[in-house]
């Protein structure tokens, strides 16, 4: 008995109360389902939206326990982070304010596919449950020390959002966005995976720290490459292509206007905010951490990503008449600022106190933050504003909708000058951040072009807001004749909608007039990505 | 310099500057709860909250210790510890005037304009406007000052795009992406001097601007290419030649109050900028890219006046005209002499004056005849013979009439300029004859001769309009007359920036050339202009 206790110790200790907020966002998904399919599916009403808003927010509760343990344990022996699961996944600060973003994109995002999913009849649990799925394999990429489990957390968050984006089944727009995005996303995963298998091959380890470890031996020259480094950079290119795929940096970015304009308007909104997110964590973890020593290899790379994407998202978006599409572009010249907040975030070789990293490491992760809330009160708007049948995204069909809907345009107004950078909202901060960080690198050209770029950005939703404020709804015959046609729906604002709209306002302009509202956690989770590599 | 020569005595206990931003702010909210079908309460509730920021810069003038030259009503508060940013108001002699000329403008705007619809987002957004400009001139923290020269620009697009004429939205997209595109580098610019000055002396991040330009360890082709972005986002606000052209649009299809608060206070954010952020943070840049800006100031003055004497469209007139006069102001600036400077600042509210109680004048034209061609005026001086005299006051001063407001400024900035920029002066003066020809001519072809059909009913000024004006006369009379009470708070500001510039410029001895001497009769209408010989304390 004695001896069969001891051998039972030999089992790992898991310390599964660290990972909660994982546990709780995938069992809940598979709850979900089987508790709904025990009731007949017109019977379920509103309680699989509030089951995974509840869920999503039981999962962050666990988040402020966690982070006093990761702090007091850093008090201890200087750590900051735990490693779980044989090392495969590490929780630290940067895990858990990831975390929490994530879990946030699907509360709110429950909120929105509530009435929405009502509106278009197509009530059914299945919605919530890939919704959770998604955002656990986001909290799994996130936390992933090892590239195996990024890989299976990049596949659980994707594939879950595929089935998302095809999941209104009368619009075949969505369909077709399924599949464009299915087929694109399997390509862009398989190359990501053929990268991993390259790493491998040139380091001999699929953990982070042992890929970092290997790259340099010690010898009579001193520090030397370790291994074929050919192949790993290879490999690391085709883990980059993989992630600029998913953060849909240019020109990577071929996907994300068409599936941004079929998907149905909720599970957009989680795409630009929990799905970027949890991709960016990704890309920042093993780029930072795991491929730090090879940074001048791929540090121009990024750069030049960087400004490709910010071209690209802010002179395509100008020509752009339906305002999916726009936010597809809008979100695509954002990638390039959080591109540009990594690209500071790496470590310089001009020496300094730490200062530049985590000035860039701060700058995304606020940046992450402040623009998953904007962009989910922005597909609030749209979500109402799309009308049955989800179809009614062209900007013409927002005309004077500050005569017909004071508060909504009142609203999204706010939302579009925070994403175009004016003072004193959530956009502005983290713009300022963006440029702060890389004027400490010395890295003025990018931050040149990331300003002019915010410029011709700026003409994008300041057209939405002409249409809204600035035109009157009859200018003209044609467009009379489309409003009695199609445009005789009321706009209907249901309060769930109202109260995610009225959270993302009050959000943005506090983090505007405020900057570091509850700035340790963003500073500590900031100082993890740099401490990695230490 | 010790700290108490920088920031001076505290004047007043409580915080003054930052209620000139937070009574508007209040009074915004205020209005944000009052029903929309009462635009006479709305009017109203604006007018007081507007008054009381008024009365509250008024009293801000009478606290200013004018023989300091320094800051005062120093508030500092941290904003972002980490980041260094701070919430740093003050004034000095040089934004003490443009504090009290924005206090002035947007009351006497309110009370003589009516926006016809919508009252409610009109109040709204004027309000909020003079928050966000009265924060510009105060801010000495260079974000702050950034954040509040973009966060204008809104207000200003909703007013212009909202209540504006004709071709508004057009007139409203153009200003509000030539004016961000145009401080777009300035961001980049001011963060990298933080980056750069906190670098080199090892201390802290900070954009305290204070502390910044008593620093100066830029290394010189940083310090011009910062420079120059800093002054590509103010060339597009004043505006210079050839980034002009924003403001023939704005200024015409904007409503009368949004012309008057454009031209009166938000053209200046520009020359402001280019002494707090040009002169004062990078003086050798400054000073070895004078010529550049006086070349500019010089071909804007001829421009805009030739441009201006073309023109059928009477409000369109007044904005080139705008153009002219801010060519002065530049000039008077770039010119590095105490007088041209000083001229340069009481000249920024002298146009303000002028300028915006000629935009009043225009547009209460526009009220009564549905017009502004030129063309299609004529005779008003029988119709309306007060409209006429009042017009003819506010014009003359816009000419630069001795013993009206325009005079004072312009004759101090040719004098300054004379001294040290010789030629480019004696160009600038051709603007101020150009000046005569196009407002006189103009003024002769709407005021004179035989009304026809509309023109011979138009009517006079109401009471309440002339109530509204008569601060703005009051004022053009009595700064032509007796400008001293405000020249000699300018002063002592003037003298300690360009100390502080001399300070810092190496080659400043080597390249000036001799000055010319002045002659004996200039000196003496110098002097007795500054009352530095008369010394008095007023009236």
């Amino acid at each position: 008995m004695n001896t069969l206790f001891a051998q039972e110790a030999q089992i790992p200790d898991i310390e599964w109360s660290l990972i909660w907020p994982l546990l709780i966002l995938s069992l809940a998904g598979v709850i979900l389902i089987t508790i709904t399919s025990l009731v007949p599916r017109t019977r379920t009403g509103s309680f699989p939206a509030a089951f995974t808003a509840a869920s999503a927010i039981t999962a962050a509760m666990f988040i402020p326990s966690t982070v006093a343990r990761v702090n007091d344990q850093q008090l201890v022996n200087g750590r900051a982070e735990f490693y779980v699961l044989a090392r495969s996944i590490a929780v630290d600060n940067f895990t858990l304010f990831i975390t929490g973003v994530i879990c946030l994109a699907v509360a709110m995002s429950a909120f929105l596919l509530d009435d929405y999913l009502r509106r278009e009849g197509l009530e059914s649990p299945e919605w919530y449950a890939l919704l959770m799925l998604s955002a656990s394999g986001g909290v799994l990429l996130a936390s992933a020390e090892d590239l195996i489990v990024a890989f299976v957390g990049l596949e659980i968050l994707s594939i879950a959002v595929y089935v998302l984006a095809a999941l209104h089944l009368r619009r075949s727009e969505s369909q077709e966005a399924g599949f464009k995005y299915f087929v694109l996303g399997a390509l862009s995963s398989a190359i990501f995976l053929y990268g991993i298998a390259l790493v491998y091959g040139a380091t001999g380890s699929t953990n982070l720290r042992g890929i970092n470890d290997s790259m340099f031996a010690v010898n009579d020259r001193g520090l030397v490459p370790a291994q074929d480094s050919s192949l790993l950079l290879v490999g690391i290119a085709f883990m980059l292509v993989g992630f600029a795929f998913k953060v849909s940096a240019a020109p990577f970015h071929i996907w994300t206007p068409d599936v941004y304009q079929g998907a149905p308007s909720p599970v957009v909104g989680f795409m630009a905010s929990g799905v970027k997110v949890a991709a960016f964590a990704g890309f920042l973890r093993v780029f930072l951490y795991g491929f730090s020593d090879l940074q001048e290899e791929w540090l121009p790379i990024v750069a030049a990503l960087a400004v490709i994407t910010l071209v690209v998202g802010s002179f395509v978006a100008v020509v752009q008449t339906n305002i999916k599409r726009m936010m597809a572009y809008s979100s695509i010249t954002h990638a390039g600022f959080m591109l540009i907040g990594l690209h500071s975030a790496t470590k310089d070789g001009l020496g300094g106190s730490g200062g530049p990293e985590i000035l860039g490491s701060s700058a995304i992760l606020f940046y992450l933050f402040s623009y998953s809330v904007m962009v989910l009160g922005t597909f609030a708007v749209i979500t109402v504003m799309g009308r049955t049948g989800d179809g009614q995204h062209s900007i013409d069909s927002y005309r004077a909708l500050a005569r017909s809907q004071p508060l909504l345009a009142g609203l999204f107004v706010v939302l579009l000058f925070a994403q175009a950078g004016i003072p004193f909202t959530s956009g502005f901060v983290a713009k300022f951040r963006v440029i702060l960080a890389a004027s400490e690198d010395q890295n003025y050209v990018l931050a040149g072009v990331a300003m002019l770029a915010a410029v011709v950005g700026a003409y994008l939703y300041l057209r939405v807001v002409v249409a809204m404020f600035l035109e009157d709804e009859t200018d003209d015959a044609v467009d009379v004749a489309a409003a009695d046609a199609g445009d005789s729906e009321p706009i209907d604002v249901p309060p769930a909608v109202l109260t995610v709209l009225v959270i993302s306002v009050v959000v943005t302009l506090a983090l505007g007039v405020l900057p570091d509202l509850g700035g340790s956690f963003l500073d500590n989770a900031a100082a993890t990505l740099t401490q990695l590599r230490d | 310099m010790s700290a108490s020569m920088i920031f001076g005595a505290q004047n007043v206990s409580w915080p003054l500057l930052p209620s000139l931003i937070l009574v508007p702010v209040a009074t915004v909210l205020v209005l944000l709860v009052l029903p929309k079908s009462r635009p006479d309460y709305l009017k109203v509730v604006a007018l007081a909250g507007t008054s009381v920021t008024g009365a509250l810069s008024a009293y801000l003038l009478w606290a200013f210790n004018k023989s300091d030259g320094g800051l005062q009503f120093v508030v500092r508060e941290a904003w972002v510890e980490d980041l260094g940013l701070q919430w740093f108001l003050a004034v000095d002699g040089i934004s003490l005037f443009l504090v009290v000329l924005t206090g002035l403008l947007f009351p006497v705007t309110i009370l003589a304009t009516d926006p016809h619809h919508d009252h409610k987002p009109y109040y709204i957004w004027l309000t909020l406007l003079m928050a966000g400009t009265m924060g510009v001139f105060m801010a000495l923290d260079m974000l702050l000052f950034f954040v509040f020269f973009e966060v204008v620009l809104v207000p200003m697009y909703f007013l212009i795009g909202g209540w504006g004429h004709g071709n508004r939205v057009y007139a409203a997209l153009k200003f509000f992406i030539f004016t961000m595109a145009g401080s777009a580098l300035m961001l980049v610019a001011l963060v990298s001097t933080a980056v750069l000055t906190a670098r080199s002396t090892g201390n802290p991040l900070t954009f305290d601007v204070v502390e910044l330009a008593q620093t100066q360890t830029l290394g010189r082709t940083a310090e011009i290419l910062i420079f120059l972005a800093f002054a590509l986002g103010f060339a597009v606000k004043v505006p210079l030649f050839p980034l002009h052209t924003w403001l023939p649009d704005a200024h015409t299809e904007a409503p009368t109050a949004g012309s008057v608060i454009l031209a009166g206070v938000m053209l200046k954010l520009g020359a402001y900028g280019y002494i707090r952020f040009g002169l004062y943070l990078f003086p050798n840049a400054a000073h070895s890219l004078a010529w550049l800006f006086l070349t500019l100031a010089v071909v804007g003055i001829v421009y805009g006046a030739v441009v201006a004497t073309m023109q059928t469209d009477l409000k369109r007139l007044v904005a080139y005209s705008s153009v002219a006069h801010m060519g002065f102001i530049i000039l008077g600036i770039f010119a590095f002499n105490s007088l041209a400077l000083q001229g340069a600042v009481i000249q920024m509210v002298n146009h303000g004056l002028s300028t915006g109680a000629l935009f009043i004048l225009v547009g209460w034209i526009y009220e009564r005849r549905h017009t502004r061609e030129i063309s299609a005026l004529g005779g008003l001086q029988r119709s309306a013979p007060l409209f006429a005299g009042i017009f003819t006051l506010v014009m003359l001063s816009s000419i630069g009439l001795p013993g009206l407001n325009g005079f004072v400024g312009e004759f101090l900035i040719l004098i300054g300029a004379f001294q040290t920029v010789q030629w480019f002066a004696v160009v600038a003066t051709t603007g101020v004859i150009l000046a005569a020809l196009y407002l006189l001519w103009a003024f002769q072809r709407v005021f004179h001769g035989t009304p026809d059909g509309e023109n011979a009913k138009m009517a006079d000024l109401r009471v309440s309009e002339l109530f509204s004006i008569v601060p703005l006369l009051a004022l053009i009379v009595f700064l032509g007359i007796y400008p001293k009470p405000v020249l000699e708070r300018i002063e002592p500001a003037v003298n300690q920036l360009l100390a502080h510039v001399e300070a810092n410029v190496q080659e400043l001895d080597q390249q000036e050339p001799e000055a010319p001497p002045v002659p004996a009769g200039v000196q003496q209408l110098t002097e007795a202009l500054e009352g530095t010989e008369t010394g008095g304390e007023g009236e």
